[in-house]
């Protein structure tokens, strides 16, 4: 029996509501109760002084592309692992379109154990919605579910055609699963590497207008109405689409949505000079796109905030703007960035952890987000004042092609607990 | 480092002073120089002497991912008259394809110890990219449709000596503008000299939020050559007409061609000029592309030695301070 006690913490719970000091108790893996003992420590206890940090639940980020399998020189699943428990994140949902495909229920299971296998990190596998995610023929729904997989996507592909949408949407209902859609119309999006504007005009690269995201979320929206089926937007980057989701939530519609740091903390002149470590999908917007995504995230139309993860070789990002790959990594970062918009006064601290856990831990059925007893004691202690310097070459993990690189933060993990279990700090 | 070719900027200036990489945000303290000089090239290269002990011992290699036979060849002549050792790489498609990245070849490059590296590639960037990564000075000779600098100084080399001005004259960039990095490149130049832009074409070939480079937007020929100076014709592609973007080449010769009623709508005198190499009878009509006092097409072609010659001398003599 292993018990730990947390002395000295500020506890924050999204799920109850909590919010003030006090001590929380581990026993074997599970949140015992909070302020139990009332003085002293059981007999045998690791006492951990958090001088006053912040002990909340562990991260839950719902997008993370993963190495594995079939990119392991990009990051291994270990890798990966040792880069979420540094930014304290403990739980992660994995996009399905890598090589091969998620789209075999043995896949699913088998992610499924090497999270297991890590001990610090549990892996939650999106299901491929289609066969090999090419957007033609909808996959073995059900029997992904069944193994495991918690909604279903093609990852960083959108599904374009509209029956197949509405096929999904309709179908997935009967397995209570969310379909997440990746927002950007291929076709009016074709070729581009930059938001279309000023900028993209000034540096000669292909644009992507924002209306390509609003087009296909609108349609979804409406897709959504029509099956009654749950959609789930990811990564939403542009002030239309949030207009759109507001609206179509105050209808009634069943649909949710993410976004991802940089969406909130960068704008589109990162990239200035070429630089493709600041190439992402979807591209980075106007200043005045990012001020509506913190707003969204201010006034809930946003439910939850994920990483965006996504590894690349230095090989992947060495070349001419357009022909880099797109995608940045997150883990690391993903809390001290969102603490960013709770210093400057956007947000309040515990719906920044609301958004980082307890959110998408309900969006995706998963036993976590909360500091409840009986809940598993995936903790993240963190002081939220502390400062750092992002450094792409420093980062905790493998890959290291972050668009932070050089942000100045404050907020660092101390601290990670898997089941009980310390993984980080 | 101890030969004095400093990787960074201690030896040669910051950056953007040791290579030409693009005009954008140069002010025209740092472009008359350029003209300036280039003036004496055009006097020295008519008198047919040359000043080979400039360059001398030193090399220059003109890396070309994509063909260019005119502007290849003006680079390479203004090399051989400053007395450089000039070397030509035209790294075809297939042999990228073949695995060795943009990175590699600079570093192979800079292995070689080269002094001048003159880059044309399909990537907007890419000469941006290989900067960064050589000792040499880079010169940008057309990158995507990013910028096209030593086109844009040959155009306001031929405008000053034809029209005694660059300020306060009217230009008229016309047709396919959104792919166009010397449309860009000359917006920057024109605009920072006092130029009055107008750019005119059909709205699919212009770039999106071009009205916030500071010129005027005009879809209507007619009028946008009404009253102009300058009238510079930019090449239509012919893949422009199979993505979409024109119906036909008839249809845009129709709308967008200059001929000779349209040319008679500028100012008398007004300079018809095109960077080459000309689509007859699809963006110009062959009547104006070979008027006698008017077009100054040809001209442009030998401002390009003299300007690419100035620009070799400023750079070369920038690495040696």
């Amino acid at each position: 029996m292993t018990i730990t006690l947390f002395d000295r913490v500020r506890l924050i719970d999204p799920a109850t509501g909590l919010d003030r000091p006090g001590r929380l108790l581990v026993r074997d893996g599970r949140i015992d109760g909070i302020d139990s003992p009332a003085e002293g420590a059981p007999e045998g206890a690791t006492i951990v002084d958090g001088q006053g940090a912040v002990l909340c639940p562990g991260l839950v980020d719902m997008r993370v592309a993963l190495g594995e399998p079939g990119h392991e020189y990009r990051e291994t699943i270990a890798e990966a692992a040792e880069a979420a428990n540094a930014g304290g994140v403990t739980t992660v949902a994995s996009l399905p379109n890598g090589v091969p495909a998620i789209d075999d229920p043995a896949l699913v299971r088998l992610l499924r154990a090497r999270g297991e296998e890590t001990g610090r990190l549990s892996i939650l596998p999106y299901g491929a919605l289609t066969r090999g995610c090419e957007g033609k023929e909808m996959a073995e729904l059900g029997l992904l579910r069944e193994a495991g997989a918690v909604a279903f996507t093609d990852g960083t592909r959108a599904i374009a055609d509209s029956r197949l949408m509405r096929l999904a949407l309709s179908y997935s209902r009967a397995f209570g699963a969310m379909v997440v859609q990746h927002p950007e119309d291929p076709a009016l999006a074709r070729g581009g590497v930059a938001t279309e504007g000023e900028l993209a005009t000034r540096l000669g690269l292909p644009g992507i207008p924002a209306a390509a995201e609003a087009i296909l979320v609108a349609r979804d929206v409406r897709l959504a109405q029509l099956t009654g089926g749950a959609l789930h937007v990811a990564h939403v980057s542009t002030a239309e689409t949030v207009r759109i989701i507001a609206r179509a939530k105050a209808d009634g519609i069943r649909i949710t949505c993410d976004t991802a740091p940089p969406y909130f903390d960068l704008n589109e002149t990162a990239i200035g000079d070429f630089r493709t470590y600041a190439k992402l999908s979807p591209p980075l917007r106007p200043e005045s796109d990012r001020m509506a995504i913190a707003a969204g995230l201010a006034d809930g139309t946003i439910d939850a905030i994920a990483s965006d993860h996504a590894p690349c070789d230095p090989d992947d990002k060495r070349l001419p703007f357009a022909q880099a790959m797109a995608g940045g990594v997150g883990l690391s970062t993903l809390l001290g960035v969102t603490l960013a918009r709770v210093h400057d006064g956007g947000i309040a601290l515990p719906r920044a952890i609301e958004l980082l856990s307890t959110a998408p831990a309900r969006l995706l059925g998963f036993e976590a987000g909360t500091l409840a007893a009986g809940a598993p004691a995936d903790l993240c202690l963190f002081d939220p004042e502390r400062g750092w310097k992002v450094v792409a070459g420093q980062l905790p993990g493998h890959a290291q092609n972050t668009p932070f690189d050089g942000r100045a933060l404050e907020g660092r993990v101390l601290g990670t607990w898997k089941n009980g279990r310390r993984v980080f700090g | 480092m101890a030969d004095g070719r400093g990787s960074g900027g201690f030896f040669g200036g910051t950056a953007s002073e040791r290579h030409l990489l693009g005009l954008q945000g140069m002010h025209p303290s740092r472009i008359e120089p350029f003209l300036d000089l280039a003036e004496n090239y055009v006097l020295l290269n008519r008198s047919r002497k040359t000043q080979r002990d400039l360059l001398r011992g030193r090399t220059l290699i003109n890396l070309f991912f994509e063909d260019s036979t005119r502007t290849r060849t003006s680079f390479e002549l203004a090399g051989k008259r400053l007395g450089a050792d000039v070397i030509n790489m035209s790294v075809s498609t297939s042999s990228v394809n073949k695995g060795e990245t943009l990175l590699d070849t600079a570093a192979t490059l800079n292995a070689m110890r080269t002094d001048l590296l003159v880059v044309r590639h399909a990537q907007s960037g890419a000469p941006a990219l290989l900067a960064r990564k050589v000792d040499a000075a880079v010169i940008n000779a057309g990158d995507g449709t990013h910028e096209h600098p030593t086109q844009a100084l040959l155009d306001a080399l031929t405008i000053r000596r034809n029209l005694g001005r660059i300020e306060g004259l009217t230009v008229a960039i016309c047709g396919d503008v959104a792919h166009s990095r010397v449309a860009r490149s000359n917006i920057h130049l024109l605009t920072a000299m006092g130029s009055q832009v107008r750019l005119v074409g059909p709205p699919t070939l212009m770039p999106a939020d071009a009205d916030r480079l500071g010129v005027e937007i005009c879809h209507n020929m007619d009028h946008g050559v009404e009253g102009a100076d300058v009238l510079m014709m930019l090449r239509l592609q012919r893949e422009r007409m199979a993505g979409g973007l024109v119906p036909s080449a008839r249809e845009y010769f129709r709308f967008y061609g200059l001929d000779t009623v349209r040319l008679a709508r500028a100012k008398p005198g007004a300079l018809v000029m095109h960077p080459g190499p000309m689509n007859r009878g699809v963006e110009i009509d062959s009547q104006v592309a070979d008027h006698p006092q008017q077009s100054v097409i040809q001209e442009q072609v030998e401002m390009g030695v003299a300007v690419r010659m100035a620009v070799l001398d400023r750079l070369s003599r920038m690495q040696m301070a």
